[in-house]
């Protein structure tokens, strides 16, 4: 299923992400996939948190979760130095930040609760060449970014083509020009394991949740059943 | 031994006894129970609508014991409360369902409310005698509102700060004084921390104690006139020589036990929302408040949560801030006065005139509309809708003392009509069903038993419906 998914992520034209940069591709979540989970959060350590906290999530609640040992988690995904409790915290200093990108990278623990994964899905895709700009790059959904495109190496060079649409210059699509170390596809299940561990992260009980719930509603189901004799019962002399 | 056991037995029952009896001497509790409940006589003939005024005690309730249980971890401090509402979410043992339980149930109060509101307006229960459990009720409604303004800005999420920010900002087109005003209720130039603290105050003793309070003279001064019925008749006008009334039966056990069902189906779509959807696609919980307030940045779009929606597109509709800030206060302020506008002697719209019936059935739709409108961005086209809508809000409640002197009502049985039983709704539609189907010859199943496949006929659908808007019809006349 993944795959024939994968595929049709592939096979999903360039120009539907950079029409007028609203609307969005949509990712393919699946929060019980913990293989998917555990590669997403050593992207994330590898690639995002030099600049951006993830200061509610602690190592030691990846470990649970996602069902890796706690030496494992120090490991392969925290950075060197950090403890199991520690939260993920980023080692860059704010005035730093802010002094170099004009704004300090915003912490993403709830990123995907308040711009939602497909957002942050064609967002981390839609990086082109934009030499008027500072860090070179713009985006197709965030327009004018402050960001520099991190995943360039791996994704390589996409080039925007422009059309006029009543007199004003719109994206028509993105042509991946200068190719990177992974093949489209493989960049594609990359994001979408970075994509899904941020969707994990926003809220890291919604399985326990909806695992829960089935439960809760069973018993509800079960006290309105008998309720429902109960008022049957007692109403039987006064319906007669 | 045994006679030793018994004997142990007696003298515990007989200490019991003594020590309720000590108890009943002194406070009336027996007196209380059976005023309130077992010989509190209410009409028999309460239907589905009749539902929610006990299920608004039940989420008051919910409100209350998650309200005092967030408070434990909550830090009401413009650095700290947005992480503490993540910690209460993520390091809290049940906080997540805590946290749930309580943003869910803000939005379930307002709909039970809403609700309930609904009923005293179809069956005429803000008549006499019952004006003063309608004035309370709408203080409590009042007080609600204040309420869930005032929890919103706890999270100090974006849409929290800047909902805030622009509802106070309303002080201000208020002339002369509303400058200092809106300082004094913000206690700063801007939503800050003194204002989280204030609202903090206000959110968990303050309104909470005038809620209870409420709650408590609402039920005392319902229970003073006794209940209203669907039929909107005064069951107490008729009494069995034991001096009850013909059409009562005590509260206790029978609506007891019938509001216990109710509360079973309200406690499972609650917690379907909890388990499954508690953002409700936003309505419940809004994206935005994912991010943390900002000062600095104003989001594009600033909507205030469903429940307020209404009353908000009534204030952008009119073009004058402080013009807008009237109407919305007056959209309120009309429902106080309902008892007085309306001067139909006749209580339940079962029995009103074609008229109201239209008038309000109209009132509910610009309810809603206005409601949708409110969530939307102001385009001009939108502005005009909500303009007509708050037109024909106002226009219900201002023409009602026009015509209902002389409304042409229908005769009002003496005594209270049959409600339908869930049973009976049942083969009602299993009735309709058959109607627009016709059977096909029975096949024998392959484990044995015969089916009798039916297939949707177009006759019989036709004539449903056609059946139906005459119903509809016949029952706004």
């Amino acid at each position: 299923m993944k795959k024939i998914i994968y595929t049709f992520l592939l096979l999903l034209p360039l120009s539907v992400m950079a029409s007028g940069g609203v609307k969005l591709q949509s990712v393919d979540i699946d929060l019980s996939d913990f293989d998917s989970m555990q590669k997403g959060a050593k992207h994330y350590v590898t690639y995002c948190l030099g600049c951006h906290s993830l200061k509610h999530m602690r190592y030691k609640r990846i470990a649970v979760d996602l069902n890796i040992d706690e030496d494992t988690v120090l490991e392969e995904i925290a950075p060197e130095g950090a403890g199991i409790y520690n939260q993920m915290h980023t080692a860059m200093d704010k005035r730093d930040s802010s002094k170099w990108f004009g704004t300090t990278p915003p912490d993403l623990s709830l990123i995907a609760r308040s711009r939602g994964p497909d957002w942050i899905y064609s967002y981390l895709k839609g990086f082109y060449k934009d030499e008027s700009k500072p860090l070179g790059v713009n985006n197709t959904v965030f327009k004018d970014v402050g960001m520099p495109n991190m995943l360039w190496k791996l994704q390589g060079t996409q080039t925007p083509t422009f059309t006029t649409v009543e007199g004003q210059e719109v994206l028509a699509y993105l042509k991946l020009t200068k190719p990177g170390t992974l093949s489209p596809g493989e960049f594609d299940t990359m994001v979408t394991e970075l994509v899904n561990f941020l969707v994990y992260v926003g809220e890291p009980m919604q399985l326990e949740r909806i695992t829960m719930g089935k439960y809760v509603l069973l018993f509800f189901l079960m006290f309105t059943i008998i309720a429902y004799l109960l008022k049957k019962e007692y109403w039987k002399d006064i319906d007669s | 031994m045994k006679n030793k056991l018994n004997v142990s037995s007696d003298g515990l029952k007989n200490s019991m006894n003594v020590s309720t009896n000590w108890l009943l001497k002194r406070f009336p509790l027996s007196k209380m129970w059976n005023d309130h409940m077992a010989q509190y006589y209410a009409p028999k003939n309460f239907n589905f609508w009749y539902f929610f005024g006990s299920l608004a005690l039940l989420v008051l309730v919910n409100q209350i014991i998650t309200g005092i249980l967030l408070t434990m971890n909550y830090k009401p401090d413009a650095k700290l409360a947005f992480d503490s509402v993540e910690y209460i979410m993520r390091d809290v043992d049940w906080g997540w369902l805590i946290r749930y339980m309580h943003s869910t149930g803000a939005s379930a109060f307002f709909i039970v409310i809403y609700l309930h509101m609904f009923r005293g307006m179809i069956y005429g229960s803000y008549k006499k005698p019952r004006e003063l459990v309608w004035i309370f009720g709408m203080l409590l409604f009042v007080c609600l509102m204040a309420e869930a303004f005032m929890g919103y800005l706890l999270p100090w999420g974006q849409m929290s700060y800047w909902g805030a920010q622009v509802i106070i900002s309303l002080f201000s087109a208020i002339p002369v004084i509303g400058e200092d005003l809106s300082l004094w209720v913000r206690g700063d130039y801007v939503i800050s921390d003194a204002t989280l603290n204030r609202f903090f105050a206000f959110h968990v003793i303050a309104v909470p104690l005038a809620l209870i309070i409420l709650v408590f003279l609402h039920i005392i001064a319902l229970h003073e006139v006794g209940s209203n019925n669907p039929d909107g008749i005064e069951i107490k006008e008729s009494k069995d020589p034991w001096g009850h009334p013909v059409d009562g039966i005590p509260f206790h056990p029978y609506y007891t036990v019938k509001d216990l069902v109710g509360v079973g189906v309200f406690l499972f779509f609650f917690a379907t929302i909890i388990f499954y959807m508690p953002e409700m696609g936003g309505y419940f919980l809004e994206h935005a408040n994912f991010i943390p307030a900002d000062p600095l940045k104003t989001p594009e779009h600033i909507a205030p949560l469903w429940y307020f929606t209404p009353f908000y597109a009534i204030l952008r509709a009119i073009p004058d801030k402080f013009m807008g800030v009237i109407a919305m206060g007056g959209a309120i302020v009309v429902l106080f006065l309902l008892p007085w506008l309306d001067r139909c002697k006749v209580k339940s719209i079962r029995y009103r005139g074609g008229i109201f019936k239209k008038a309000f059935v109209l009132f509910i739709i610009s309810f809603i509309v206005l409601g949708y409108l409110g969530t939307q961005p102001a385009t001009p086209g939108y502005t005009m809708l909500a303009r007509v809508f708050t037109a024909i809000y106002f226009g219900f409640f201002l023409l009602l003392p026009l015509y209902t002197p002389w409304e042409k009502t229908k005769p009002v049985p003496k005594s209270v009509t049959h409600e339908k039983t869930a049973m009976e709704d049942y083969s009602a539609l299993v009735d309709t069903f058959d109607k627009m189907t016709v059977k096909q010859d029975p096949i024998k199943t392959s484990w044995g038993s015969t089916v009798t496949p039916v297939k949707p006929d177009a006759a019989g659908i036709k004539n449903v419906l056609i059946q139906l808007a005459k119903k509809l019809k016949e029952s706004l006349d």
